[in-house]
């Protein structure tokens, strides 16, 4: 009945000030003011997070699974693009 | 009876708050129990899971209020006493709350009624330094309510012509059960006088415009006054629905005295 009607929102949690937005899970909602308080009731109801984002699965444009190899194999034997040529100063505590 | 009306002397600052606050307390406790009905029965589980919430957040104000009515009334009762060992005229609730559940905008009318009282009322606080936090965290609690049901009533007001026609006939089913929200009955004559905090009466006219405000967003139109209208809950004469709401919430706490898990 209602499955046809309500479509599917993906909700993500910023969990405190400075990270960033994680996607937590997804939910059916009329549209995306009320996909934001059910996230806000499902996601959040134990102090989860300080924001959240919702946006319609459908709008979504997802690499496919049938593209793994060519999409992501040719990035594993190009060493040099990690930066570790060099090497860090003793007194750069962050890096 | 309640430690209101001991005998024939004047009741206590005391008193009066004890009353005044068991009428909070008990809005709460039944609109809890009506409003964890809908488990199971909301048109999505993600409403489910909305009205569950509600329904533990004015459980968690009921909770929190029945101690200090305790300790106000001196009855040092706790709050399971109040919630599962009274019987039906000692409590103090509007008839809104205790009316069995309707059709979903039925529930989403009463929510928009109750949730614009409440928050008027949570917000002007108590007189009782004890309660400030908690009425300031339910304030909180209770606008997200008004919101909820704001956002449903739009939805449904402004949708097809039949969740239109239903959203305006579920505001006439709840109409007469509204005015009694606002009703001075002397416990919170006795308070505001006392902390000079407003009367129900005086913050009727904000909880009107809230609700006004979302008709028009709606498109649906605020009843008038119709033939006869609910009173008598904050005196203990409830409707014929209290009765079985009551013997469900107690059943097993009276079959079971002092019983534990």
């Amino acid at each position: 009945m209602s499955e046809r009607s309500w479509p599917l929102f993906e909700v993500f949690v910023r969990a405190k000030r400075g990270l960033s937005h994680v996607h937590v899970g997804s939910l059916h909602a009329p549209d995306a003011t009320m996909a934001l308080r059910n996230a806000r009731d499902l996601y959040t109801r134990r102090q989860e997070g300080v924001s959240l984002w919702v946006v319609r699965s459908d709008d979504i444009t997802a690499s496919s699974p049938g593209e793994k190899d060519s999409f992501f194999d040719p990035a594993a034997d190009k060493v040099y693009r990690h930066p570790s040529f060099y090497d860090v100063p003793d007194d750069v505590e962050y890096l | 009876m309640s430690a209101y009306r001991t005998g024939g002397t004047a009741p206590t600052a005391d008193q009066d708050s004890a009353a005044y606050l068991l009428g909070l307390a008990d809005d709460a406790m039944v609109y809890a129990q009506r409003l964890g009905e809908w488990l199971t029965h909301a048109p999505q589980i993600e409403e489910d899971m909305a009205l569950a919430n509600i329904s533990l957040d004015l459980l968690g104000q009921a909770r929190a209020l029945y101690p200090r009515v305790g300790e106000l009334d001196g009855s040092r009762r706790g709050e399971d006493d109040y919630a599962m060992l009274r019987d039906e005229r000692d409590w103090r609730n509007v008839a809104l709350v205790e009316q069995p559940r309707g059709d979903f905008a039925d529930e989403m009318a009463r929510l928009l009624w109750f949730s614009a009282a409440r928050v008027q009322v949570l917000v002007a606080g108590s007189g009782d330094p004890v309660l400030d936090g908690v009425m300031g965290k339910g304030a909180k609690e209770v606008s997200y309510h008004l919101d909820h049901a704001a956002q449903w009533v739009v939805r449904l007001g402004d949708g097809t012509d039949e969740s239109h026609q239903r959203m305006q006939a579920a505001l006439e089913r709840v109409a007469p059960y509204v005015e009694e929200l606002f009703d001075d009955d002397p416990a919170s004559l006795a308070v505001a006088f006392e902390v000079r905090g407003p009367l129900p009466s005086e913050t009727r006219q904000y909880a009107v415009a809230a609700v006004e405000r979302v008709l028009t967003t709606a498109g649906l139109t605020l009843p008038g006054p119709g033939p006869w209208r609910a009173r008598g809950g904050r005196q203990g004469v409830h409707s014929r629905p209290m009765g079985s709401l009551l013997a469900e919430l107690q059943h097993i706490a009276r079959s079971h005295p002092g019983a534990s898990w």
